[in-house]
């Protein structure tokens, strides 16, 4: 029987585990990082901060946030461009930016997180 | 009649013998409270211009024939209620996103091509002789699939839908719900025929979300539910083939 | 699947408004709804930059938090924060729409689905509180 491939199914899977990661760590990071710790609210000392986020299993988790963070990013904007401004005609150039700026911050994530 | 309250309808009007774009023309008609626009229509059709078109047949929301624009949202017109909109003026239009062949009425041979394309019977890989009885369900197997059985395929979804209104293409919410009927149904053996159909960019991958065909469906079928679920069916589906390149997942 | 129409037939066909997302409630908020992605990628850059900030040593850290400190950085922060929350309670109020779980013979309420998906944000958000407050 013919299978027509599709893509697409892997971009939603990214897309639907971003949606969901995202929802679920981002606002209470946000509120760490971006509110409470430079207000002084909390102010947890420089090698607290290091020995939390040092071992590989943090640095996967951050990973994972953020690569997944960008492609649910990408997959929607995508699409808002499409229907928002009816760019649908230039799908290709769209996602290949979109996905294709993803995929780049995910590989200097790596790089950041494990390989500096 | 003539002590009715009275409420000014401006009607879409396209009629393509004698003009080139459409025109809206206002009517004035008695609001009576226990009318509903259809009745509206039919007093302009029966008492004040009987060249006004439109489709309608059975006046209970079942046939699914007098779905219009009401003041810009797809409604069925036998099952929305005139006084809602007093004082008016309030004004109708054919369904969005199909071309209009004659003041209020749409061509919708897309439509039945889409539905035609799901698939849309119960598909077995080899029927069992009749002498060995019907296929059994219990009423828990019903209950799977019965709220996406529920469609009169009126084509307000259609209407409410952006990205078909955008994506000439994409198959649309009421025939991928009704592709969903068939696949919830335990009798049914057709899930892999319609995946190969169904997951592509103009079947389930094109749907964003918006959500609105099944705020506007008169028979809570819920659409928008269905492609969701379809879409985590097609990308389960998807990373299977990867892992298992040679054998196909067995439903 | 091509569109196809009668032929022959003359007809009158439509075009949506470029701007037909601002026509009606339920498309504004449909539209913000996939806005906030933009909200989801500018946290998670900046987040990266947090973290990379704490990787590399004390001084890039205290740079980084004379950056965080600025009013400007809060204000942004602010903003924010309302998209990623817009996010999150769309996001959770849809989420019993695609998992429709059988428990038996019924189907699991949507609304025991979206809660559960609220506690889970409860107690993350509360864990990564709590991990903060004993650094």
């Amino acid at each position: 029987m013919k299978r027509k491939r599709t893509i697409e199914p892997l971009f939603w899977s990214l897309f639907g585990g971003g949606g969901a990661i995202s929802a679920l760590f981002l606002p209470a990071l946000l509120v760490l990082t971006g509110i409470v710790i430079p207000l002084g609210i909390l102010s947890p000392s420089y090698e607290g901060l290091s020995s939390l986020l040092s071992p590989w299993y943090s640095r996967l988790l951050i990973l994972g946030i953020v690569s997944l963070s960008m492609f649910h990013w990408a997959h929607r904007f995508r699409f808002t461009l499409h229907e928002g401004l009816q760019l649908h005609p230039y799908d290709k150039t769209i996602a290949v930016f979109c996905y294709g700026l993803a995929a780049l911050v995910s590989l200097s994530a790596v790089f950041i997180l494990f390989i500096q | 009649m003539e002590n009715d309250p009275k409420i000014t309808l401006e009607v879409f009007r396209y009629r393509p013998e004698q003009e080139d774009k459409p025109v809206y023309q206002t009517y004035e008609v008695p609001l009576k409270k226990d009318w509903v626009i259809l009745d509206a229509l039919n007093y302009i059709k029966d008492h004040i211009d009987g060249t006004l078109s439109f489709r309608w047949s059975c006046r209970m929301g079942v046939c699914g024939s007098c779905g219009m624009m009401v003041n810009g949202n797809p409604a069925l017109t036998c099952a929305t209620f005139l006084n809602k909109f007093a004082p008016g003026p309030l004004r109708i239009e054919p369904l969005d996103n199909f071309p209009v062949i004659r003041d209020l009425v749409i061509e919708m041979t897309d439509f039945m091509n889409k539905l035609k394309s799901v698939k849309p019977w119960i598909i077995r890989e080899e029927e069992k002789p009749v002498e060995e009885g019907e296929y059994l369900q219990t009423p828990s197997e019903l209950a799977d699939f019965k709220t996406y059985s529920m469609c009169i395929n009126c084509m307000l979804c259609y209407s409410a839908c952006p990205v078909y209104g955008l994506e000439p293409n994409f198959i649309g919410p009421a025939a991928l719900a009704l592709a969903q009927r068939y696949n919830l149904d335990n009798r049914d053996q057709g899930q892999q025929v319609r995946m190969d159909e169904l997951s592509t960019d103009e079947g389930i991958w094109h749907c964003t979300f918006v959500g609105e065909c099944s705020v506007v469906c008169p028979k809570g079928v819920d659409p928008a539910g269905a492609i969701q679920r379809y879409k985590i069916q097609g990308a389960t589906e998807w990373w299977k083939s990867l892992v298992l390149p040679y054998g196909k997942p067995k439903k | 699947m091509e569109r196809k129409v009668m032929p022959n037939i003359k007809m009158y066909k439509r075009h949506i408004h470029i701007l037909w997302w601002t026509n009606r409630w339920i498309h504004i908020k449909f539209i913000a709804r996939e806005l906030t992605s933009i909200c989801v990628a500018a946290y998670s850059l900046i987040l990266l930059f947090f973290v990379k900030a704490v990787l590399t040593g004390p001084e890039s850290y205290e740079a980084m938090m004379s950056f965080l400190v600025s009013p400007l950085a809060i204000i942004i922060h602010v903003l924010l924060l309302g998209g990623l929350l817009f996010h999150s309670i769309t996001w959770f109020n849809l989420a019993p729409k695609a998992m429709v779980i059988k428990m038996g013979d019924k189907n699991i309420p949507g609304i025991l689905i979206a809660l559960a998906n609220y506690v889970g944000w409860f107690v993350i958000s509360i864990l990564l509180f709590v991990l903060i407050l004993n650094v």
